[in-house]
């Protein structure tokens, strides 16, 4: 034998992305087997560092991967087969870039001479997922794959994250070349996010913090993405000025809903006194979060007097909705260490005492407040009960999309960042259940609770079957009112009450379908039963699929309607009938 | 304030619409040009003109000069976004700087006889235009310049026997010593 054949960098392509995968410290990855994917589970196969989860739907791959990322903060990686393995990887990957979740994904690709000819299971992947990644990969030589695969991982989890594709024709699996461990030459020279903030501008943040009468502070998800010790720096942030702040949903968790200064969360169904507060400050110090259209109301009227901070690593989130004062571009840590470091050393907390007593006449609508029922469970107190069960428990929650996930958002109180997986920006249905999967999987002995709608459970209801292999115990908590509650809010605000389409008349079993799965099938009907049967769903260490049969057609409030500002926001004791006319009056000419 | 009923804030900006031309430096690699236009496409911006060529042959790099229009919002946008690219080195708005030269290269293609071609003749001398092909009955002028007097001169030839003309699409470059 010569010496070649001993180098140890010496292998094919498939060996080099398990190699890599485990240069990486990757742990677990997410996949679907197919015919461009064979060489790589075969070398999966006859390996035990990297445990691969076999899922039954790429879609729910792609979400368990991102689950697993933002309840660990480490990339999420998912292997699935070329063709509709690819196309089915499609909503979870434009989920991540929308809510910036770092994902790698490799994808199989019909062999290099076939690429283009309509072959078997062919498509374009690089082509279909450009728009919905941060950057992708066809990598046609292999000895250019281990440079891709390493600059694929520092792409994804480096800057603002997000999720990048690796595609691999079947022939450069298989082929021999040369693999080097991860290096700095890896990357583009041209990919350099920038991480310090600068100083000029930090100077000039402070100034306008310490001179304000009615500050706020406003985080999202970027605190999260930054890591624990952003949100540590923001608790300190918030100790050291005495500030409000309140938070977009992709945010919660990042500040203790427990803590004092605490308003609750913003947006379309954020609370009164937080919407308030951003429409009537003087500064706003944004950090790590986008000024998204759920969270702004109407631009032109969006808090009309205040000077703007906006801390975010990503410049194109600069002036792309709201027009702001000082910029800050880097990374949320960074800029928030250096920027208390000059606060504590230049500027003097301001006193805005006459500001919190306006907050607490604010505070005093009370705009969470229900009426309480005891013949039938209120989705709020479910939510409720649910979050008093499991308070001190290490409890990890996931949602679908709809008028759960805002109560979810409401009324479950987040004490610590990476706690809170939401399908934010994308706002996709079936997103919970199989993220549940991927944060059980990091996380085996926690608490892992999806708060579901009947109708989005459906979309990856089969990733039960994930669980049950997998011996992942998910609690599935199923608000189920038999609608696509929001949409059908939307219809009885917007669209005259005509409920085209949003009711389920065949819904299945959930107690049964559990049975059938090989889970635990729980039903609570009456709210006198509700917490017995949640303590019987937290005790038991198999999956559960809860079926929480709930006032049908309870609304989601406060909310601001369309067209309107911060400041015209619909409370729950207000929304009666001719109320919500009125603040809808805009939609009536379509009524 | 009539506004339809929706889930999405409608909201109508009336800011004035302005045009720059961007020179962005890339990586050249397969896709990038696909992911300039995608980025274009995809969020709704404007592409006036685009010409793209690899500039320095050692380093792979290409530069991509793009003519787009927008509010003035919308333009510092699409520098970001283009900007964030992984694979683009630079983007610089040489109509920021004011100190740019803007050339196009124009082909125009003329078919006539008679006092038209003698006409037609005396206007590309005035413009500077070189005759690249003739035959009996027809010319085919080159000309260079800025969009304006090309387009200038094809208006002039329109009622002289125009047939077609195929444009480069604008180059930019900055005036003084410095490189971008």
């Amino acid at each position: 034998m010569s010496d070649t054949s001993h180098d140890p960098n010496q292998m094919t392509g498939a060996a080099m992305i398990v190699r890599a995968l485990i240069d990486h410290g990757v742990q677990h990855i997410f996949g679907y087997p197919g015919g461009a994917v064979l060489p790589i589970y075969d070398e999966l196969f006859q390996q035990s560092d990297v445990e691969h989860i076999l899922v039954r739907h790429e879609q729910g791959a792609g979400h368990a991967a991102e689950g697993y990322a933002r309840s660990t903060g480490k990339p999420g990686v998912v292997l699935v087969t070329s063709g509709p393995g690819a196309t089915n990887m499609v909503t979870p990957l434009a989920d991540a870039l929308m809510d910036s979740i770092p994902l790698v994904c490799i994808t199989g690709q019909v062999p290099t001479h076939l690429i283009g000819n309509d072959a078997f299971q062919e498509c374009d992947t690089v082509g279909i997922t450009r728009p919905c990644t941060k950057h992708n990969w066809l990598v046609r030589d292999v000895n250019d794959l281990a440079k891709v695969l390493h600059e694929a991982f520092y792409v994804a989890s480096s800057g603002r994250p997000g999720p990048v594709v690796v595609d691999v024709p079947k022939d450069v699996q298989f082929a021999t070349g040369t693999y080097h461990p991860p290096r700095k030459s890896d990357v583009h020279l041209s990919y350099t996010p920038r991480l310090k903030g600068d100083a000029t501008q930090i100077r000039k943040a402070v100034a306008l913090l310490a001179s304000a009468k009615r500050p706020v502070i406003y985080s999202g998800g970027g605190v999260v993405n930054s890591g624990i010790e952003a949100s540590r720096l923001l608790r300190e942030l918030v100790e050291v000025t005495g500030f409000p702040i309140t938070s977009t949903l992709m945010g919660l968790g990042a500040y203790p809903a427990s803590g004092k200064n605490w308003l609750g969360m913003l947006g379309m169904h954020g609370t009164y006194e937080a919407n308030m507060a951003m429409h009537d400050c003087d500064v706003m110090l944004c950090v790590g979060a986008r000024f998204d259209d759920r969270i702004t109301g109407r631009t032109d009227a969006f808090s009309p007097n205040s000077k703007k901070i906006h801390i975010d690593i990503d410049p194109s989130s600069i002036n792309k909705n709201i027009r702001v004062d000082v910029p800050i571009i880097g990374d949320c840590a960074n800029v928030m260490g250096d920027l208390l470091q000059v606060f504590k050393a230049e500027a003097k907390r301001p006193d805005i005492k006459p500001w919190w007593q306006e907050i607490a006449k604010w505070r005093a609508r009370n705009s969470l407040s229900y009426k309480k029922n005891s013949d039938i469970i209120l989705p709020q107190y479910a939510i409720e009960r649910l979050f008093e069960l499991t308070r001190g428990r290490d409890t990890y929650i996931t949602t679908e999309v709809g008028q759960h996930q805002m109560w979810a958002a409401q009324f479950f109180g987040f004490e610590e960042p990476h706690r809170w997986m939401t399908s934010g920006g994308l706002g996709t249905m079936g997103y919970g259940l199989p993220a549940a999967v991927g944060v059980q999987v990091a996380h085996r002995d926690s608490l892992v609770i999806d708060i579901a709608g009947d109708a989005s459970v459906q979309m990856t209801m089969q990733e039960m079957s994930t669980a049950i292999q997998y011996e992942l115990p998910i609690k599935i908590f199923i608000l189920n009112n038999q609608y696509m509650g929001m949409v059908r809010q939307w219809q009885q605000l917007l669209h005259g009450n005509r409920l085209s389409h949003t009711y389920s008349e065949a819904l299945p079993d959930f107690v049964k379908l559990a049975d059938a799965f090989g889970c635990v099938g729980i039903r609570a009907t009456k709210p006198g039963d509700l917490d017995g049967a949640i303590q019987e769903m937290i005790d038991v260490k198999r999956p559960v699929l809860f079926d929480c049969r709930v006032a049908a057609l309870e609304n989601c409030f406060p909310m601001i309607p369309s067209g309107k500002a911060h400041n015209e926001m619909l409370l729950p004791a207000e929304a009666n009938d001719e109320a919500t006319a009125a603040a809808f009056a805009g939609g009536k000419a379509l009524v | 304030m009539n506004q339809p009923a929706s889930a999405y804030f409608m909201e109508d900006r009336h800011d004035p619409i302005e045009s720059h031309t961007l020179s962005v430096l890339v990586q050249n690699e397969p896709g990038v040009l696909a992911r300039v236009i995608g980025l274009f496409s995809g969020r709704g911006y404007n592409i006036e003109s685009l010409t793209v060529s690899e500039t320095e042959n050692q380093k792979h790099v290409s530069r991509i000069t793009i003519v787009t229009t927008g509010t003035p919002m919308v333009i510092e946008q699409i520098k970001h976004q283009l900007d964030r690219m992984i694979p683009v080195y630079r983007v610089v708005d040489m109509t920021l700087t004011g100190r740019s030269i803007e050339r196009e290269l124009a082909m125009v293609k003329l078919r006539g006889t008679g006092e038209h071609r003698v006409e037609a003749l005396r206007l590309a001398e005035a413009f500077r235009a070189r005759v690249i092909d003739a035959t009996t009955e027809s010319f085919v002028f080159e000309i260079t310049g800025n969009s304006a007097k090309i387009n200038q001169f094809i208006d002039l030839m329109r009622p002289l026997g125009l047939v077609e003309v195929s444009r480069t699409g604008v180059a930019a470059i900055a005036r003084g010593p410095e490189g971008m």
